[in-house]
């Protein structure tokens, strides 16, 4: 049985008034658990939407939403504890920090949950440790944080609700280089450990291929497919189509085919593509 | 419910309405509310609501946009409307139980009550639909300008007024962010005590407050990188112009209000 | 080429909110010339000490020690102050927090009216800004209705209305999505070239930088590299360790000249790339 499921869901906002627009129409997944799925698509194509609307802070127009085969909608379904299942990472999440410390302030969630001193203790003593963040962070104010730090502080108060799927939008926007590594890394190792399920949303493509198992592709309010990475980036064409931008080792990758260079497997990372290519330069892997 | 809100939003179209003078546009406002209230005969009235349909017609704005902007005070018109119809004792009795009774000057009383605040509200509405926040605080700063003698830090203020209407759309979708991101970290906000509820709110109150001020510090920043340094010496993209038809409307609002001064003599 | 802003040995310390602690230096003694006309990335990790570069340059802040010349003028000159902001405009990361006005085309008029243009004159110098970011059917619009780039474009317009010598952008497209991302990169590049203005670009996105004529790369407060972008990108330890990307193309070299392929190190684009790699193919065979 999937984790997630979406059964016909669709969220039409604004009804019947000039402004009506469909955000989400007639979407048919399922989310297997413990899988990391990168989610792609333009702004607007309706990835926001359907993720707020996986732990039920958005009302399906009509359709339904399965979490481990119940639906989170039913009357005797309560939502709070739908949220602690299905944990949601907002777009800029340090803008949500509001405790005196940042140690109170990922005990927020636990909390909610009314969860023992010691319980609670212990989540946000592991999750602050899962994100980096030492024992004089979590002493100090979140103001004190630097940005990367701040971030990583918000994502950790989901992380200790300990969600069965974390999903998190564009938790590296407006971060260098070096912060957008570290958070991924640490998810990869959270989700690794945990064996949780994640959601990601992202607009690097050159991010979701390096560390998703699963790519969900949407357009206009549509899935345009769900599979994995080599599977979606083998119609690097219609990707191009829809505007999105393949990372550059796949377009380099596709500029070589065209040449007549071609290899078996679709590349979507660097160190991927390299190998490839000094195998094929030794002679090792003959061209096909 | 915050979607509902009309007041202070602007319908950019061409109009004669709204190529008039912003500060004749408030001044005639001005002058129609007090107008409103002091008319006791229903002559007055009727001129009111005359002269608000002759101008929403003249404006362009669909009429359905000036009923919208009356929605959010039913509630009110209902409380007020009630109250007069019931408590006010005099003239022919209709109807009566206990201390209640509805008579003549109680349902008189609560008609004129009613229109009275519909025509309040569709007037002021007219005046922000057809008036950009910038040209109406611009307005309030030259009519006020004569305060400036006085010390009086007119410009400030109206530089406070555009910045406060330009950023309540901006801190509106801020505080649905805000409330969905707490709701997503299992805070309650729908249930429980009074004083619970007032608790609740501190995790979205607090960030918004954050925020607020970062945006300050910011926005404060951006008007010193763009040569902000006070009102002194400012000129305006758009000046204030009057011409022939602002007088010629002023005047039909001054003669409205004679009209109903003279009414309200007569009646006595 | 002609110098329009030159940064002599500039030093720069926040004081600390405690009085007893060392004031933190965050710029520890920076020489810099921009050309008039050039179109400069300067790259940098989060804290590098950019961001306050960039405040250098408009007398947001003044130096520490050392100077800024703007045109010739020092920044530290109160008396010449709106001049220097006139001349070197900025534009910030967050577009929502740079638009004072409810309507787009005030908007751009805001610095205009500061400066006391006539009102004739400022119609014209507002519809060209808007004409020059692509903007000029929206400008009756409120700002809440654009979408990032839009917002972005409508921002340098409000500076490019006051015909600035120079435009400085801090991390202009960081809050943007990819679509906003290349509108606001498409303006900046039409403004310096059509326009001639210069400008300076601060970014930790190197597929920007790649597309300027010249990086500054800051780390801890000094300048680490200064020059073209396929020079700057070939040194890739060295970026990597200073915590910066290389484009893609580029890593893909590096990593195949590290197992002993004859190629350039200093391809940074996906066409060169190709070409060389489809080139070692054709010598092998």
């Amino acid at each position: 049985m999937p984790i997630l499921e979406a059964k016909d869901l669709t969220y039409t906002y604004s009804i019947g008034s000039p402004f009506e627009k469909t955000a989400i129409d007639h979407i048919n997944l399922q989310i297997e658990e413990g899988e990391f799925v990168g989610v792609i698509g333009h702004t607007g194509s309706g990835k926001s939407t359907l993720m707020q609307m996986m732990n039920g802070l958005i009302e399906p127009t009509s359709g339904q939403i399965l979490l481990d085969g119940a639906d989170i909608w039913d009357k005797k379904t309560d939502r709070r504890k739908v949220r602690f299942q299905v944990g949601l990472v907002f777009q800029y999440p340090e803008y949500q920090l509001f405790e005196e410390t940042v140690y109170q302030d990922i005990a927020f969630g636990p909390k909610n949950m009314k969860l023992s001193e010691a319980e609670i203790d212990r989540r946000v003593r592991e999750t602050a440790e899962a994100v980096g963040l030492t024992e004089e962070h979590l002493k100090k104010a979140p103001y004190a944080l630097s940005g990367g730090q701040k971030r990583r502080a918000a994502i950790a108060g989901v992380m200790a609700m300990e969600p069965k799927v974390l999903i998190l939008d564009e938790p590296t926007a407006g971060l260098d280089p070096k912060g957008r590594t570290k958070i991924l890394t640490q998810l990869q190792a959270y989700h690794k450990r945990t064996g949780c399920t994640i959601l990601l949303v992202s607009h690097s493509m050159e991010d979701v291929a390096r560390y998703a198992s699963k790519l969900l592709v949407l357009s206009q309010a549509k899935v345009v497919c769900y599979d994995t990475p080599s599977g979606v980036f083998a119609q690097s064409q219609s990707l191009e189509g829809m505007g999105l931008a393949l990372p550059q080792i796949t377009r380099i990758f596709n500029g070589l085919a065209e040449k007549g260079i071609r290899f078996d497997d679709e590349v979507y990372t660097v160190k991927y593509g390299a190998e490839l290519l000094k195998a094929r330069l030794e002679g090792r892997n003959p061209e096909c | 419910m915050l979607n509902d809100i009309t007041l202070g939003q602007y319908f950019p179209m061409k109009s004669v309405v709204h190529r008039m003078d912003a500060r004749f546009k408030i001044v005639i406002t001005l002058l129609y509310l007090v107008m409103l209230f002091w008319g006791q005969h229903i002559w007055s009235l009727v001129a009111g609501l005359l002269f608000t349909i002759v101008a929403t017609l003249c404006s362009k704005i669909p009429p359905k946009m000036i009923l919208k902007s009356i929605k959010p005070i039913v509630p009110i018109l209902i409380f007020t409307g009630l109250l007069n119809l019931l408590m006010l004792d005099g003239g022919e009795v209709y109807w009566h139980w206990h201390f209640l009774k509805i008579t003549e000057e109680g349902v008189q009383t609560s008609v004129f009550m009613i229109v009275r605040i519909c025509l309040l509200i569709a007037g002021t509405s007219l005046l922000t639909y057809t008036t950009s926040p910038i040209v109406l605080t611009d307005a309030i700063e030259s009519l006020l300008s004569p305060l400036k003698k006085l010390k009086m830090p007119v410009h400030e203020l109206a530089m406070m007024m555009t910045i406060a209407l330009r950023f309540i759309p901006t801190l509106i979708e801020e505080t649905s962010k805000i409330m969905a991101a707490q709701k997503a970290r299992g805070a309650d906000l729908e249930s429980g005590s009074l004083v619970q509820r007032a608790q609740a709110l501190v995790p979205i109150l607090i960030p918004l407050f954050v925020s607020a001020f970062r945006r300050a510090e910011e926005l404060a920043l951006a008007m010193e990188c763009r040569c902000y340094h006070g009102g002194e010496g400012r000129t305006r993209l758009r000046k204030l112009q009057s011409g022939l038809r602002d007088y010629v409307a002023l005047a039909l609002m001054l003669l409205l209000f004679a009209a109903v001064i003279v009414l309200n003599t007569m009646t006595k | 080429m002609e110098s329009l802003i030159s940064i002599q040995d500039v030093r720069f310390s926040y004081a600390s909110e405690d009085e007893t602690e060392q004031p933190t230096e965050v710029l520890k003694g920076i020489s810099l010339e921009i050309g008039k006309g050039e179109l400069v990335a300067v790259l940098g990790h989060n804290g590098s000490g950019k961001s306050t570069l960039a405040k250098l340059l408009n007398a947001i802040l003044l130096p520490t020690s050392g100077k800024v010349l703007v045109d010739g003028i020092d920044t530290a000159d109160e008396e010449k102050l709106l001049d220097v902001r006139q001349r070197v405009g900025m534009v910030f990361q967050n577009p929502d927090n740079q638009i004072v006005a409810t309507i787009v085309e005030e908007d751009v008029a805001f610095a205009l009216e500061n400066m006391g243009v006539d009102p004739v004159e400022m119609r014209e110098r507002v519809d060209e800004a808007l004409k020059a970011v692509k903007m000029y059917d929206f400008r009756e619009h409120a700002p809440h209705q654009l979408s990032g780039g839009q917002k972005q474009r409508v921002a340098i317009a409000g500076i490019i209305a006051m015909r600035p010598d120079c435009i400085v952008l801090d991390e202009p497209t960081a809050m943007l999505d990819p679509q906003g991302r290349k509108e606001v990169m498409k303006t900046i590049k039409r403004l310096n070239r059509d326009y001639g203005i210069t400008v300076i670009l601060i970014t930790h996105e190197m597929d920007e930088a790649a597309q300027c004529q010249r990086i500054v790369v800051i780390d801890h407060g000094t300048v680490r590299m200064d020059d073209v972008p396929k020079k700057v990108f070939a040194r890739v330890d060295e970026m990597k360790e200073i915590g910066l990307d290389v484009p893609q193309a580029t890593e893909l070299v590096h990593l195949l000249r590290e197992s002993g392929c004859d190629l350039d190190p200093e391809i940074i684009t996906e066409e060169a790339c190709v070409d060389a790699l489809a080139k070692l193919f054709s010598q092998k065979r």
